[in-house]
């Protein structure tokens, strides 16, 4: 077990990088604490597979260094850096019994054969594999395969990391649930460093105690889960994270006067003077939906253009002054036909080019 | 329980296959069925004669040695192509430049027909005007086909390995490059030696191809036929009369039709018996049923 810190780290699939797009991944400094629950989130193709090969050592990063602890590991093999990964798809040895696949790590490290047998026991119940433990693993159903992927890296006790990457995509959803339950229940009894790569938010959010976002090679927001709802770093972030995303709208900013979709507001923070792209980011859960008379001169007019109902909640589609926004109401919120959104100013977030702005006061 | 559907209307669906089947294969292999239990003494004058063919055939020991040297023949062409195959395969590059240029070299021989392969050879390897013959009567190497038993196996099984190998290397390079990249980084992390990569995750995921490429070069060089004819001609003595050459001269050189019937299904039962041997070994061959147990 270890702590892993990242330093200058980037990494360019290109032989001579020039420019900062011939970068996959670009240059990103952090420290995973030991015995963290960490999610890697983002889309297809931000980077995020890159970053974590570079930790487990299937690739080399271009520039910068990792360390495990006070150990440069940087040039080291998968092998010599102790960690195990569980992949997308399933990996098993075909001809080898659930047992004999558990065992295969340690075997290969030359684990004495009474340990090994004492581990996989463990392991076998850990998994509730018991059962099974002399069957041919190529027999097995994915979910169950996926546990034993998962059980060749744990049967190692010491490991430095286990990392994840995308281990649900080919699971049925109703043992999605059961296998995330057991992967925190598993974190909490061994406690080993665990680095989840996904781009589903729910599993994201529910399997970590900080989310890491990435956007096009670079990490845009670092953090809890409240952080990321509450005050997304980067538009990205407000728009990946919730259901819907969060609306973002061009406005203009004049210390605590927001001008926004052609209305006023007047905030209870001022911002010192902003230049470039400004946009004013506010989730569908902090507007609200009135008729003329409840709104009571708060609020814009809203030319409401599609309900949606999910359940306990609505999701209300419209246009204010041209500009489109969605809001979530209750499920038996009615929606009068002279609809007003009313803001809640106080979570207003300002967004500089993009990037969250902090308020002055 | 649903009651499974009666329509005689599924007939016409399988009839036409049925007629092709049997224009191709049935009829065809019903004369020589025919032939196999008649004697003829000529104008067109058959008479039953029942297994007395057979029991001559299965008797003789021309035939048994024969198929003596077919299943020498096929054991040694399958104890070098497959694992050279295999090891070839193996030795291929996965991606870049030279991928296309190995695949095309490989694919080269399988190009040639059987007959040139064997002229090539024969000219190839004579000791007066052939390049091979005069390097090695050059290297003091006693070498001739025409003479020599050892001489011409050895020039047959050369010409087999470098004409078939390359099916083994497509079939076999085929399946390890269908194996998912994770395989590989998943062994790396689990400490795997190559030996045990080859041995756990790259033979087993081949099973199926070499299964086709033990199936397909089984039946090939045990049908040899082409080869020794244009070399040798079955020489020198017999030592290169296979089945198929064999059959040949006693069907047409001698015009024994019954014997040579009688032969014909005996050998093509040996060679369907075999190959049902052998994917029956290989497909079982560390593949049992999903829920029965192994110790």
């Amino acid at each position: 077990m270890a702590q892993i810190s990242l330093d200058k780290l980037a990494h360019s699939y290109v032989a001579k990088p020039q420019t900062d797009a011939d970068f996959a991944l670009k240059q990103i400094d952090y420290v995973w604490q030991d015995g963290g629950a960490y999610a890697l989130l983002g889309p297809s193709g931000c980077g995020k597979t890159t970053l974590l090969n570079i930790i487990s050592g299937l690739l080399t990063p271009s520039k910068g260094h990792i360390r495990f602890d006070d150990d440069d590991v940087t040039l080291r093999s998968p092998e010599q850096r102790n960690i195990a990964q569980v992949f997308q798809f399933p990996v098993i040895y075909d001809t080898m019994t659930v047992e004999q696949n558990l065992a295969f790590p340690l075997v290969n490290r030359g684990v004495a054969r009474s340990e090994i047998d004492r581990r996989v026991a463990d392991m076998l119940d850990t998994l509730d594999l018991k059962d099974k433990a002399r069957q041919r693993a190529r027999g097995l159903s994915a979910d169950e395969k996926q546990k034993i992927s998962l059980g060749r890296g744990l049967v190692r006790y010491d490991v430095n990391a286990i990392l994840f990457d995308e281990p649900l995509t080919v699971i049925d959803p109703h043992m999605k649930w059961q296998l995330r339950t057991k992967l925190k229940q598993l974190h909490e009894q061994f406690g080993h460093t665990m680095i989840y790569v996904t781009h589903d938010q729910t599993e994201a959010l529910t399997f970590a105690d900080k989310v890491v976002v990435m956007y096009e090679g670079e990490v845009v927001q670092i953090g809890t889960p409240e952080e990321l709802f509450d005050e997304p770093a980067h538009t990205f972030v407000g728009y990946f994270i919730g259901s819907p995303g969060m609306n973002v709208l061009p406005c203009e900013v004049d210390k605590n006067i927001v001008h926004m979709a052609g209305a006023k507001f007047t905030l209870n923070k001022g911002y010192a003077d902003l230049v470039g792209k400004l946009e004013i980011g506010i989730r569908p859960e902090f507007i609200d939906v009135k008729s003329a008379a409840e709104a009571n001169g708060a609020g814009v007019a809203i030319q409401v253009t599609a309900v949606e109902n999910i359940g306990r909640h609505k999701i209300v589609r419209g246009t204010v002054n041209g500009y489109a926004i969605d809001v979530l109401t209750d499920e038996d919120q009615s929606i009068p036909s002279d609809a007003y959104a009313v803001f809640n100013t106080s979570r207003f977030n300002v967004y500089q080019n993009s990037h969250l702005v902090r308020a002055h006061s | 329980m649903i009651d499974k559907p009666f329509n005689n209307k599924a007939w016409l669906f399988v009839l036409p296959v049925f007629f092709l089947v049997a224009i191709s294969a049935i009829i065809p292999l019903m004369t020589v069925v025919n032939y196999s239990i008649q004697d003829t003494f000529g104008n067109n004058q058959y008479f039953y004669v029942g297994t007395e063919w057979y029991t001559e055939v299965l008797g003789s020991s021309r035939f048994h040695d024969a198929l003596g040297r077919n299943l020498l023949f096929s054991g040694i062409i399958l104890l070098i192509e497959i694992p050279l195959g295999i090891f070839i395969a193996l030795s291929m590059p996965r991606k870049g430049f030279w991928v296309p240029v190995c695949l095309i070299l490989m694919a080269l021989p399988l190009l040639i027909p059987w007959n040139v392969v064997g002229t090539i050879w024969q000219v190839f390897g004579r000791a007066d005007i052939g390049l091979l013959g005069r390097v090695l009567t050059g290297l003091g190497v006693d070498y001739n086909y025409a003479t020599n038993w050892l001489d011409a196996w050895i020039t047959i099984i050369v010409m087999d390995v470098w004409h078939w190998t390359s099916l083994v290397v497509l079939l076999c390079y085929s399946g390890l490059v269908a194996i998912p990249e994770a395989y590989y980084q998943a062994a790396r992390i689990d400490g795997a030696s190559k030996w045990k990569v080859f041995r756990y995750i790259q033979l087993p995921k081949m099973q199926r191809v070499l299964l086709i490429a033990v199936l397909l070069r089984f039946m090939d060089s045990f049908m040899i036929y082409t080869e020794p004819f244009v070399l040798t001609g079955g020489g020198p003595g017999n030592s290169t009369t296979f089945l198929s050459i064999d059959l040949v001269n006693m069907a047409i050189g001698q015009f024994d039709l019954g014997p040579a019937a009688a032969m014909s299904i005996i050998y093509f039962l040996i060679i369907l018996l075999l190959s049902w041997v052998f994917y029956t070994v290989m497909s079982n061959f560390g593949a049992d049923a999903p829920n029965k147990e192994v110790g």
